[in-house]
């Protein structure tokens, strides 16, 4: 039997070395014995190990990292399983990629306690300060964990606390730092740690976030097992704190309603908005009333609403169907990728986008939510109808001389024309309310057909514009 | 009145923060204080401690003031509500947080504040504190500030530069229910709000012209809280609400909280016992959207109400209501089926992927790699375990529910 003492820091380098050797004189795994420095001596005496020979060793990064895990763990067997894992790599990778094999199992369970274990030495160690010499300010903590893992659980600490000194003594050993790299000692007994005010701090902090009118220790229990109770000062209170929830909870349901502060009236009076529903005369207050419109349903999954935005002395009026996600969130018409092609046309047609009221028919986006982004959903008759409150509003103190209809959601709003759009486009036609309507093609239409039809339309839209600015121009203004 | 204590005032802004759910530490840029400054961030976050409640503690979690001069029935910080009162300076804030930082108790601070004279105040004194935090004291942990929703864009924009995450609560799963308790907040102005944290989040991943990067905004994301149990809503209506918000603003979590009777309460709401298990159905409901390609609309299916079954999970209940797309071969179907199997998790799922490259998988092996059989047994067929009649038996929800005596806990 061959004996290999590895040293209690830089455990598993020491490992890698000495199994890379023995691998490679194919030394098989019941012919070697692994020691830790606590490890009592073999009483039989060992053979030397045999001088490393030619065969390659092979270990992927997986293995490696997962035996890097499955060296701090409290198990004296780790080092044969890795060892016996190492030499059936060699012959048989594949087992490393089954999650069905059994080996591997272990090792992976071995590894994910290992993990847990520096996850909760992350989360439990508490520091006390100590007095210090420097102007360093100084911390000491004791912590009791499940495995030997002080070497892999404290660089997060050096990386963390980096401008103070901090020293955490396990029974495993001791690890200090003071600013350069962690230092690791041998087992010391347990350090005196000075009461330290902050920690009276934290138990009020601890006492008080607690909501005694939900109990479910079992998950306070599995998250913070037992075995870590003792050094969490905080977990003393846990005790008082459930005996005394029933009573405060009682307290609560015995108390009832209480009367409100003489002062809450009139608090409440003085910010309380009293909503006004008079029939708006500017645009601005149209605009105000309607950010809280509850007429139809979609205000309740959309953001906000969408008011028109331009020139409201231009004399021409455009008129969407309703605006898309991008609108949506920032609260502004055409602004998404129909809105770009539209603006486009109008350039292209001698259109100033800002010397015309831009608005959609219907001021809310609709849509189904799927995963993480929102389908465009056409609004329902319904939708249209109860928004023309809104357009007929915007109508009236626009006062457009022409306005444009893009797609048949627009054209049925200010028409009440519900037919086809294909015969229509490129005509005039009355608006329900007076006033001529030019209707063409919505912009997103044009997005959607496919290469071959899309640029007959688009040649459409941009000749109807033009159209609409040579009306524009005829007409007699005021 | 006198002076309060540092203690004092903890004791009475920590009671005062305790209904808010979020703990969360993760998902941050990775930096860490090697480079100068104090603390670490980045990667899972880690809890430090848990309450019996069954709640952790990430995060220092307080108000900055209780003070507030909105009158949300369904909260004890309200105007109208007798509590006792306190403020903390923007110093203490600091105070607390790198001294409870320093002893490895929290991974950072969660603020909030109830609202002081005005919404733009009250938003600039949080953004005020961060930014001692960030820039006087180079603090490298994690900050969750609650933004005001009425606050200005610019203030937001601000608090996006020194926090990891924003939230903003949605409260209540319906906007009625929202206009009737809430009357001082609007539903249009949170969304809003939500929706300026997507789009100032949008505007710091895209480089400018010049090739530079902006500023990182919010690099955690944003997250939002609901109250369960305090209005009529069903829980469709609740995970239609949660799909909605999802999709629209990209947050990373929607905490459901069970509305939990508070002290002083308002004549407006029944001090009922909180619907924890209510509560629990809905996280779990939650995960199925977010990573097991479920709808609110068929999970909400399930059960004719409306509402979870709430003896048993909503992926069980699913499948049960669902039987004619089972029994799934484990060899050959496709992972969004897989994902569909109750007792089959995520991580299961991935193995089981990985182990059919290697051969078959049996009953055992599926053991091991952490499915849970008691569950998936009537849901699956492999090389040695057929269900046989027991998928479509009309005893099976009886073999998973617990018995009726058992019952009266979920009340």
């Amino acid at each position: 039997m061959i004996r290999v003492t590895l040293p209690r820091f830089g455990r598993f380098d020491a490992w890698r070395a000495a199994a890379r050797d023995l691998a490679s004189a194919r030394v098989p795994p019941e012919g070697v014995a692994w020691a830790d420095p606590d490890t009592p001596p073999d009483l039989f005496g060992a053979e030397p190990a045999p001088p490393p020979a030619d065969h390659p060793v092979i270990a992927t990064q997986d293995f490696l990292q997962l035996a890097r895990q499955v060296a701090s763990h409290s198990d004296p067997e780790r080092w044969s399983l890795l060892y016996a894992a190492l030499m059936r790599a060699q012959g048989d990778r594949r087992f490393l990629s089954n999650p069905a094999d059994s080996m591997l199992d272990r090792l992976t369970r071995m590894a994910k306690s290992v993990r847990r274990d520096i996850h909760k030495m992350h989360a439990f160690v508490r520091f006390h300060e100590l007095p210090a010499d420097g102007p360093r300010r100084a911390f000491g903590a004791w912590f009791e964990p499940e495995h030997p893992i002080l070497e892999a659980g404290t660089p997060f600490f050096a990386k963390r606390f980096a401008d103070m000194d901090w020293l955490i003594a396990t029974p495993e050993g001791t690890a200090r730092f003071e600013g350069a790299a962690i230092a690791y000692g041998g087992p010391a007994p347990r350090p005196d740690l000075p009461p330290d005010a902050s920690h009276d701090l934290w138990q009020t902090y601890f006492a008080n976030i607690f909501n005694p009118a939900r109990i479910k220790t079992d998950a306070m229990r599995s998250e913070m097992p037992r075995k870590y109770w003792k050094n969490l000062p905080e977990t003393r209170l846990i005790p008082e704190m459930l005996a005394d929830a029933p009573r405060r909870v009682q307290a609560m349901r015995d108390a009832g309603a209480t009367e409100a502060p003489v002062f809450a009236p009139k608090v409440t009076a003085r910010i309380r908005q009293q909503p006004d529903d008079s029939l708006p005369e500017t645009l601005d207050q149209a605009a105000s009333q309607a950010a809280r419109c509850t007429r139809c349903k979609l205000c309740h999954a959309a953001t906000q609403t969408v008011w028109g935005k331009g020139d409201a002395g231009a004399g021409l009026m455009i008129v969407g169907e309703a605006p898309g996600d991008q609108e949506d969130l920032a609260g502004r018409p055409f602004i998404g990728p129909a809105g770009q092609l539209l603006r486009q046309a109008m350039a292209e047609a001698d259109l100033d986008p800002d010397r015309a009221w831009l608005t959609n028919a219907v001021k809310h986006f609709r849509f189904t939510p799927r995963g993480k982004r929102r389908m465009h959903q056409t609004p329902d008759r319904p939708h249209i109808e109860q928004c023309r409150w809104w357009l007929g509003l915007e109508r009236r103190m626009v006062a457009p001389r022409l306005t444009v209809a893009l797609g048949a959601t627009a054209a049925f709003a200010l028409t009440g024309n519900r037919s086809p759009l294909t015969p229509r486009r490129g005509t005039i036609e009355p608006a329900l309310d007076g006033g001529p309507v030019l209707v063409t093609w919505h912009p997103s239409l044009i997005l959607r057909l496919p290469p071959d039809r899309a640029p007959e339309a688009r040649a459409q839209l941009r000749a109807d514009l033009a159209h609409a600015a040579q009306l524009i121009a005829d007409a007699p203004e005021g | 009145m006198a002076q309060r204590t540092l203690q004092q005032k903890l004791a009475i802004l920590s009671d005062a923060a305790k209904y808010d759910a979020s703990c969360a530490s993760s998902g941050t840029t990775r930096r860490d204080s090697r480079s100068g400054g104090l603390g670490s961030a980045g990667g899972s976050g880690i809890c430090h401690a848990y309450t019996p409640d069954g709640r952790c503690i990430s995060l220092l979690k307080i108000l900055m003031t209780n003070f507030c001069i909105f009158d949300c029935a369904y909260c004890i910080n309200r105007v109208s509500s007798n509590v006792e009162r306190a403020r903390f300076s923007p110093e203490e804030v600091v105070k607390l947080t790198l001294e409870f930082y320093r002893r490895n108790m929290i991974e950072g601070l969660f603020l909030s504040s109830g609202i002081i004279r005005s919404p733009d105040q009250t938003m600039g004194d949080m953004v005020r504190i961060a930014r001692m935090l960030r820039i006087e004291h180079g603090f490298k942990g994690y900050i969750h500030l609650k933004t005001i929703p009425d606050a200005s864009p610019d203030l937001v924009a601000q608090a996006g530069l020194f926090a990891d995450r924003l939230s903003v609560n949605i409260e209540l799963p319906q906007d009625a229910s929202l206009r009737q308790l809430a009357p001082e907040k609007r539903p249009e102005t949170i969304r809003a709000a939500m929706a300026d944290v997507r789009l100032g989040r949008e505007a710091a991943k895209e480089k400018t012209f010049t090739g530079k990067r902006p500023p990182r905004f919010a690099p955690a994301g944003q997250s939002t809280q609901m109250i369960v149990g305090a209005d009529q809503a069903t829980d469709r209506d609740i995970l239609k609400t949660s799909a909605n918000l999802y999709s629209g603003y990209q947050l990373k979590r929607v905490y459901y909280s069970a509305f939990s009777p508070i002290p002083d309460s308002s004549a407006a709401l029944p001090l009922i016992k909180p619907p924890l298990m209510r509560e629990h159905r809905l996280y779990q409901a939650d995960w199925l959207m977010r990573f097991y390609g479920f709808d609110a609309e068929e999970i909400g299916a399930a059960h004719p109400s409306g509402n979870l079954d709430l003896a048993i999970d909503p992926k069980l209940a699913w499948a049960l209501a669902n039987r004619a797309q089972f029994p799934v071969d484990v060899a050959r179907a496709p992972r969004e089926m897989l994902l569909r199997v109750p007792g089959f998790g995520t991580k299961t799922v991935s193995r089981i992927l990985a182990a059919r490259r290697s051969g078959a998988i049996r009953y055992a092996d599926l053991l091991r790699m952490g499915a849970i059989m008691s569950k998936a047994q009537p849901f699956v067929t492999l090389p040695d375990w057929t269900p046989g009649v027991l998928t479509d038996s009309a005893g099976l929800r009886a073999r998973f529910a617990p018995p009726p005596e058992q019952l009266s806990l979920f009340g």
